[in-house]
């Protein structure tokens, strides 16, 4: 409709007002109207589809990654920095979804106006139309040059951002810390560094893309002064009229105002395809971890677990391994003990039970079945892992218990926090099984997150029950009756569902583990001494070593 | 039954997310500002006031820019009507030559525009940021305990992020367009009265068109930038906590939370973006229907004889002048409003007042004896929940006090009391024989050497981690300390203190922190 106006003036001024008939003018001014209403409408209904398209693309991307993220093994995402892949689903998200959202609006209209005009400026004055052959190619070699040289670094401008929401989410996260040590000063400097980062290249980025506009204009400007200078010579010679060149001056600049709109969308257009990679980049990584095709689901576990000369390393290529050809046996009933210097080993060994990790070497066998070949949300589902840091999340204490099975009964919950002792500081609490937790469940007390945690591991009922320090912050008496209640669950036959099979706990203090049926002692990625408590005495100077720094001076650990 | 169970958990989940709620929300709900656009507007002015020169420098091109764009319509009205009238060829072609010169000059001019204008508004940007970030710093624990990470930090990321957009390139806008827009009215009235009055006429609706609209794109953007902020808890909570998602087979359920606002938030944004977008179009037709009541009476008065072709020519290149900056303000007017909504959000952060201050008095600290006395505290994190009844402690210096006993009982709150983490409801707290209130509370935490339950370490070397407490310690200083720490085995000193945290992946607990005493001793090393 926007085309035809031009086209309506031209006729105005060369019929109307050349020959002074008022009727020309009059009724194309109505249609000029009509035109403008109905284009009015089609413009409202266009952008109406182009926002839900855009917003339905932009929602959906954001569903996609999401559920991605968290398909991807712990492998992945250490390589994803936190504040990387927060930005890469919210903030690049956004970008992606502004430019569908404005591409689909005007893209598709510029270069329909750019064309529509073109061609009627073609038909009304065809002697002017070289003047469009010269100028187009320019202007598409400017579009181009700067979007490639932009779009580089739009993706590091992401990646400051990256940079800047993980100094952010570090300060949020450990803010005792930070206060603790008033580092706020310090903190606050980093911060600074990092924000002058992202504005220096941010403002370099767009300095580059502020090209496109104007050096389209003078393209686009230059054609008109031809027009006019030609078109008045032909005017002159009498082969166009007045209204043929204002009509086609009137489609340059409209040509001009679509194109130097649609270089403004450059900057979009750079900075959304910086994020497209960068959101690509998520959903194409392969989760380290994968079920095979034919990944067994159904398990009975009996819970022996066996160690076949496993050699573990975080690098992906294999150097600095922290667990080296670690051999051993489990069987089942057994209460495992893994006790060592302190360092990274013990967690390995333990991660690679429900398939956090994989090994490098080696195999991990449960129950004579290669973990490989087990499907991971089987296994999972029963493993139960209490991990070093306890982890709690938004919502009531009953929920966080529930968080492996949601559908599980009260009886269940307070028979599992029971077990974890942690049912009687639930009850003293106001509103009891219902308190809501804050983040990280920053308003219980250490000991009672940990236990809460025991309890959310016992309630999915597992055959394997695996403990990573995870009573370090209970009292030594609550920590005993705690295993009592392990044992007993351990040894209970089938009463409810099954019964817990193997115990797998990591522990620092060794009055944790001077009960347990095995006891692995860790040096350096491998098994220094193996064997029972009394046998460790007698056969392990290392053992002995542990035992005396914590416990000597004839001090009695609580049996 | 458990269907009901497992709604009334999410349902909790949410409104805890939503409300900042938590267990002190029903205490300190954060009062719900009078909503004050034309205030929030004026602050992020007052950002960008500071780069003055740049802005200068801009206004001033603005203005030769817009001086320049308003001449050429009038060249080329001439240009026509030297052909037509005068058949002259030559006062033709001088009048491109001159048109050249303009459009040439106009160019350069807008690309300078925008350079300067780039580093201003940046800068503008970037403090904003920053001081969203210094103002977080001084806020309590209470403040932080009652809000999740990621809605926080979406303050900071999107919500910036909208006044960015708008400032980068709005501002040039809004002043060369409404400079275009006094410009061109000028010249329509000189050219020609009659034909100004009548293409004026469009004004004043397109006006109230666009406050209509913008009043319900500003509420609309508003709870888009809510809704986002809750999606950035949400992620920020599960990827944090990813190790726990994936140990209880928990990615469809975190997957299904997600879904339930995810949809909200595309709900919210399409509403204001659907009215957003109705904006140009209409403006659109309310600019055609200008240009066509220009062309109809110009195409009378012509024929009457009160104004030549050149003039119509002119004139209809003036009415698209006069259109398009009318465009663009408007829908300028659109994005600001999702610049509001963004502002109003980092603004509420930095206007919070932090719950524990310096009193105006506070006392400096030189050297602490170590002689601790807890008089008769009382405390509670939750009103109703007394933790610590009447403590009485006297820790004279050079004792060690151990604190025991079942949990809950109050210990890491004696700790948390003594830094001033959080401030005691009665009672006093005094070291050395000075109220802690009445210290400045940097010092306070300096002299303190504290070993959190739960270690935090932050992505960097483990080397820089151990120095976190006193940065310029040197290297051995900080090997000495670790050493300390490191208690009977040794595994870490083959590492190296130079491995990057990272290499151990993030969620590991490390070494240098397990055993408890390293930062403590490592103060105590070094507060000669």
């Amino acid at each position: 409709m926007d085309l035809m106006q031009p086209r309506m003036i031209q006729r105005i001024v060369d019929e109307g007002i050349a020959q002074s008939d008022m009727t020309v003018v009059l009724t194309t001014a109505r249609t000029m109207l009509g035109f403008a209403l109905v284009g009015a409408l089609c413009g409202i209904v266009s952008s109406i589809f182009s926002v839900l398209a855009s917003q339905g693309f932009g929602a959906d991307l954001r569903d996609t990654l999401f559920a991605k993220v968290h398909s991807l093994s712990f492998g992945n995402i250490d390589r994803f920095e936190m504040g990387q892949l927060i930005t890469r689903l919210t903030n690049d998200v956004s970008q992606d979804e502004q430019l569908v959202g404005m591409m689909l609006r005007i893209m598709l209209r510029a270069p329909l106006l750019v064309i529509g005009s073109l061609t009627m400026a073609a038909l009304s004055s065809p002697q002017l139309t070289p003047i469009f052959i010269v100028q187009i190619p320019f202007i598409i070699i400017i579009l181009g040059w700067v979007i490639n040289r932009a779009y580089p670094m739009f993706g590091d401008v992401q990646g400051r951002l990256d940079q800047l929401n993980t100094v952010m989410q570090e300060n949020l996260a450990g803010v005792r810390v930070v206060k603790a040590f008033v580092r706020a000063q310090h903190e606050i400097e980093r911060f600074g560094k990092t924000n002058a980062g992202l504005m220096e290249i941010t403002v370099r980025a767009a300095r580059i893309v502020a090209v496109a506009g104007p050096a389209m204009s003078i393209a686009l400007n230059l054609g008109v002064v031809a027009a006019i200078w030609f078109g008045g010579l032909q005017l002159s010679a009498g082969n166009l009229t007045a209204g043929q060149i204002i009509a086609f001056v009137n489609y340059l600049t409209r040509t001009a105002w679509s194109l130097i709109f649609v270089s403004m969308l450059s900057t979009r257009v750079a900075r959304a395809q910086a994020s497209a990679e960068r959101t690509s980049e998520i959903l194409e990584s392969l989760p380290q971890v994968q079920d095979k095709p034919d990944a067994q689901g159904n398990l009975m576990p009996r819970g022996q677990v066996a160690f076949d000369h496993v050699t573990f390393s975080y690098a992906s290529d294999g150097r600095d391994p922290v667990l080296r050809n670690l051999s051993f046996v489990t069987g089942p009933g057994q209460v495992v003990a893994i006790l060592g210097a302190t360092g990274f080993g013990k967690s390995s060994l333990v991660h690679l039970i429900p398939r956090f990790y994989d090994s490098t070497e080696g195999h991990v066998v449960i129950d004579g079945i290669d973990v490989r070949d087990l499907d991971k949300k089987a296994l999972r589902s029963h493993i139960g892992v209490v991990l070093q840091e306890s982890v709690l999340f938004t919502g009531t204490i009953r929920d966080n218990i529930r968080y492996g099975r949601p559908d599980a009964d009260n009886a269940d919950v307070v028979a599992a926090a029971k077990a974890a002792k942690a049912h009687d500081f639930i009850v003293a609490l106001p509103d009891g099984y219902d308190t809501l937790l804050g983040q990280r469940g920053v308003n219980v007390s250490g000991g009672q997150k940990q236990r809460i945690a025991i309890a959310r591991a016992l309630l999915i009922q597992p055959a394997v029950l695996i403990l990573d320090d995870s009573t370090s912050s209970v009292d030594v008496d609550t920590e005993a009756r705690i295993q009592e209640n392990l044992d007993a669950l351990m040894w209970e036959q089938g009463n409810n569902g099954p019964p817990l099979k193997a115990c797998f706990i990591i522990a620092q203090r060794i009055s944790t583990v001077l009960n347990a049926n095995k006891i692995l002692v860790l040096d350096e990625g491998c098994i220094a001494a193996e064997g029972t408590h009394d046998e460790l005495m007698a056969s392990s100077s290392l053992y002995r070593e542990i035992y005396e720094s914590q416990l000597g001076n004839g001090v009695q650990p609580n049996a | 039954m458990p269907e009901k169970q497992r709604e009334s958990g999410k349902a909790s989940r949410e409104r805890a997310r939503s409300d900042s709620g938590g267990p002190m929300g029903h205490l300190m709900r954060p009062k719900q500002r009078a909503k004050d656009a034309p205030g929030t507007v004026v602050r992020i002015w007052g950002y960008l006031k500071r780069q003055q020169r740049a802005l200068i420098i801009t206004a001033a091109l603005v203005v030769v820019s817009s001086i320049l764009s308003v001449l050429s319509p009038y060249l080329m009205g001439h240009a026509i009507d030297a052909l037509l009238v005068d058949n002259d060829v030559r006062k033709l072609g001088w009048l491109a030559l001159a048109l050249l010169g303009v459009y040439l000059s106009t160019s350069v001019i807008s690309w300078l525009q925008t350079y300067v204008m780039a580093a201003a508004s940046q800068q503008a940007v970037t403090d904003i940021r920053n001081d969203l970030f210094t103002e977080l710093q001084p806020l309590s624990l209470r403040f932080f305990d009652r809000r999740t990470h990621g809605e926080l930090m979406s303050r900071l990321t999107n919500d910036v992020e909208n006044v960015s957009s708008v400032l980068n390139s709005g501002v040039i806008q809004l002043i060369s367009n409404s400079l275009s827009l006094i410009g061109v009215a000028a010249m329509m009235l000189i050219l020609n009265v009659r034909l100004a009055i009548v293409t004026l006429v469009t004004v004043p609706l397109m006006v109230s068109l666009s406050r209509w609209i913008a009043k319900r794109t500003r509420s609309g953007f508003r709870r888009r930038q809510a809704y986002l902020g809750e999606l950035n808890s949400i992620i920020e909570e599960s990827i944090s906590g990813q190790r726990v998602v994936k140990a209880y087979n928990r990615e469809d359920t975190i997957a299904n939370e997600f879904r339930t606002v995810n949809p909200k938030l595309r709900q919210a944004s399409t509403r204001a973006q659907i009215f957003a977008g109705t904006l140009p179009p209409l403006t659109n037709l309310v600019n055609n229907t200008g240009l066509t009541i220009v062309a109809g009476a110009g195409g009378w008065m012509a024929i009457r004889g009160l104004a030549s072709i050149g003039d119509i020519a002119s004139f209809v290149q003036y009415a698209r002048r006069f259109g398009w900056p009318l465009n663009c303000i408007a829908s300028l007017y659109s994005s600001i409003q999702s610049a509001i909504a963004g502002a109003e959000r980092v603004f509420e952060i930095i206007d919070e007042v932090p719950e524990l201050m310096d009193q105006l008095e506070a006392e400096a600290l030189d050297n602490i004896e170590g002689d601790v006395v807890f008089d008769d505290v009382c405390f509670s994190y939750e009103a109703g929940v007394p933790v610590l009844k009447h403590v009485d402690l006297h820790a004279k210096p050079g004792q060690t006090i151990a604190l025991v006993g079942p949990t809950r009982a109050g210990k890491t709150t004696i700790v948390n009391l003594l830094t001033r983490f959080y401030d005691i409801d009665s009672g006093r707290i005094l070291i050395d024989g000075i109220n802690i209130r009445d210290l400045k509370l940097d010092d306070l935490r300096r002299k303190l050497g504290i070993v959190l339950q739960d270690t935090y370490l932050f992505a960097d070397t483990v080397m820089e981690n151990i120095r976190y407490g006193l940065l310029e310690a040197s290297d051995s200083d900080v090997i000495a300390a670790a050493t300390l720490a490191k208690g009977s085995a040794s595994s870490w000193p083959s590492r190296g203190p130079s491995w990057p945290t990272r290499a151990f992946s993030y969620w590991m607990k490390r070494p240098a922190v397990s055993t408890h005493a390293p930062k403590k001793s490592f103060k105590r090393l070094c507060s000669a």
